[in-house]
């Protein structure tokens, strides 16, 4: 009777481990699969894949610099726009709002993560970047024309300044659904404590914040690496033209953009090779910001002796 | 002195508060904002034709996305099939036996895994199955997304069996149940509709996905019920419509998109008023 037990548990064990294990074959099989399929181009070039600037496929001369620029620049954009708005938020729902109504908002606020990237990428095709093109992007020129930045004329056929706030929209429930969460473990005592010795709200806040900063930190990289890999709505508002300009009003292109518009007529070996390659890149990068956002976010909980936002 | 001090201190703490509160009201109006125009736009053209025929040729009018719905139907649920057991088995695994290097290993890169963009899913399954294979299937969509599945339910599961008491599992184990049974029979059963609501969330994550659908399943302007050939589905035809130069179809577009976010909004609202009674 014992015995059919431990055999049972072995075998139980065993299933159990093989069903882990594939977690760790998907990801091991993902950076094999596509290094073996951007050998082509990664013997061809180098390192000079990363920093060529010129993109002719037709020419089989492939610089991955324009999409590395428009990715990094697309997600400064969304972060400067969504930091502050998640910090905001999180800050209303965990320290002053009524619960009564910090869960209603709370949950409206999960629901933008839950619509379709697909779905964000139509509503900025013809809502998003018609009102850009017509109020905010005029508003920008007359005050803000003479920076490089806000050069020539807005372009509603998709420019870096439509992606980056889509982009802006979609990061932001998950950077705030994370500092909320951060900002929950922060014992309760800390506010009380500075509330005690005549701390207004916002002076406990700002304590408060002090003591999940690494946790904040962690949910701004994790917004970042969203950012980066952020693809469908980003490919059909942002112009998929590969130029580096520093106009926020030009079109621009980035990895996962490039990927998704390009991939299916790359039926040459080295042009395929070369988007393969970037998406490696793409992969890699967005792998350790969130490992790092990970190790980040499970310091607070460590520092705060409790095992939640993990 | 000391009172203006005392009321500059009132009065910026007051300023914060309405700002914070601005920043929560400014995205739940985006959010409204882009539902209502979902609805509006999108609720004029859904008709019994729209959602049972498939697409005509742009401009000649009418059609609709029947062969989309049911591309997205099958391929959600060929992805649940593979993707479910496997998650939900590593989600046990983690729970109940993940106190060790390996546990830790699998959940970093579970977690690590699930910020990865779905794009680059699209490529490795391209890579894996598309070339081999010598065509994009709806197979190839379906693993695609599968992949995608994996980690979330096996974190939410993991969640979901580290809530049963540990009381219960010791109890079973001193009446002489052995280890798997005590899983099996005690904590899984305890724990399933927890599993039961992550293995939902997760099926409305990747009814919603695009980008691994994009070269692996492709697209089709037929009702196609083979799993080897290319297949349409709800996401891939709002991306082609959406993109594309003909009103009609763009109009499509929109009512496709009423039809998939009114469908994943449900499926979380439902989940939420489930388990606010429980949690």
């Amino acid at each position: 009777m014992a015995k059919t037990g431990t055999i049972g548990d072995t075998i139980f064990r065993t299933i159990l481990i093989i069903f882990a294990s594939t977690i760790l074959l998907i990801v091991v099989a993902m950076i094999y699969m596509m290094a073996v399929n951007s050998m082509p181009t990664i013997r061809a070039f180098g390192i000079s894949f990363l920093t060529g600037s010129d993109w002719k496929p037709a020419s089989n001369i492939f610089g991955a610099l324009p999409f590395i620029f428009g990715t990094v620049v697309s997600s400064l954009i969304a972060l400067i726009i969504a930091v502050p708005i998640s910090l905001g938020i999180a800050i209303f729902l965990v320290e002053q709002a009524p619960k009564k109504l910090a869960t209603p908002i709370s949950f409206m606020v999960e629901l933008l993560a839950a619509i379709p990237s697909v779905v964000y990428g139509l509503w900025g095709i013809f809502v998003l970047a018609p009102f850009l093109v017509n109020y905010l992007g005029p508003f920008l020129q007359t005050y803000l024309g003479w920076l490089p930045l806000f050069e020539g004329s807005p372009k509603g056929t998709g420019m870096m300044l439509t992606g980056g706030i889509i982009m802006a929209i979609m990061v932001t429930p998950i950077i705030t659904a994370v500092v909320r969460d951060v900002l929950e473990v922060v014992p309760t005592t800390q506010r009380e404590a500075a509330l005690a010795l005549g701390a207004t709200q916002w002076e406990t806040t700002k304590i408060v914040l002090g003591n999940a900063a690494s946790g904040i930190a962690g949910a701004i990289v994790l917004g970042l690496g969203r950012a980066l890999g952020e693809t469908m709505a980003v490919t059909m508002v942002i112009g998929n033209s590969p130029s580096i300009s520093a106009s926020l009003f030009d079109p621009a292109h980035t990895i996962a953009s490039v990927l998704a518009a390009n991939f299916p007529e790359a039926t040459d070996e080295m042009y395929l090779s070369a988007l393969i390659e970037m998406g490696l890149v793409l992969f890699l990068v967005t792998f350790i910001v969130n490992g790092l956002a990970k190790l980040l976010v499970a310091k607070v909980a460590k520092d705060s002796g409790t095992a939640k936002a993990t | 002195m000391n009172e203006s001090v005392h009321n500059r201190r009132k009065l910026v703490s007051k300023i914060m508060t309405t700002v914070t509160a601005a920043c929560a009201i400014f995205a739940v109006s985006i959010l409204l904002i882009i539902l209502a125009y979902i609805t509006i736009r999108g609720a004029a053209s859904i008709n019994w034709e729209f959602i049972t025929s498939v697409p005509k040729p742009a401009l000649d009018g009418g059609g609709g996305i029947g062969n989309a719905i049911l591309g997205s139907a099958i391929m959600t649920v060929l992805a649940s099939l593979i993707g479910l057991p496997i998650g939900i088995g590593a989600g046990v695994y983690l729970a109940e036996f993940g106190d060790n290097w390996f546990g830790s290993l699998v959940r970093f890169v579970s977690d690590t895994l699930i910020g990865v963009p779905s794009i680059i899913v699209g490529i490795f399954i391209y890579t894996l199955l598309v070339l081999p294979m010598g065509g994009a299937s709806g197979f190839a969509g379906s693993v695609a997304l599968s992949i995608i599945m994996i980690p979330i339910v096996a974190r939410t599961t993991e969640e979901m069996i580290r809530l049963v008491p540990k009381s219960m599992r010791e109890g079973a184990l001193a009446l002489g149940a052995p280890q798997w049974r005590v899983t099996w029979n005690i904590v899984m059963p305890a724990a399933l509709s927890g599993i039961a609501t992550g293995a939902i969330l997760a099926i409305a994550r990747i009814s919603g996905e695009t980008a691994p659908l994009l070269f692996t399943a492709l697209n089709s302007r037929f009702f196609n019920y083979y799993i080897d050939e290319p297949m349409s589905s709800l996401t891939v035809q709002i991306y082609n419509f959406a993109t594309g130069p003909f009103p009609n179809e763009q109009q499509m577009a929109w009512a496709a998109s009423l039809i998939l976010v009114g469908l994943i909004l449900i499926i979380n609202i439902l989940v939420r008023i489930l388990t606010r009674k429980k949690f």
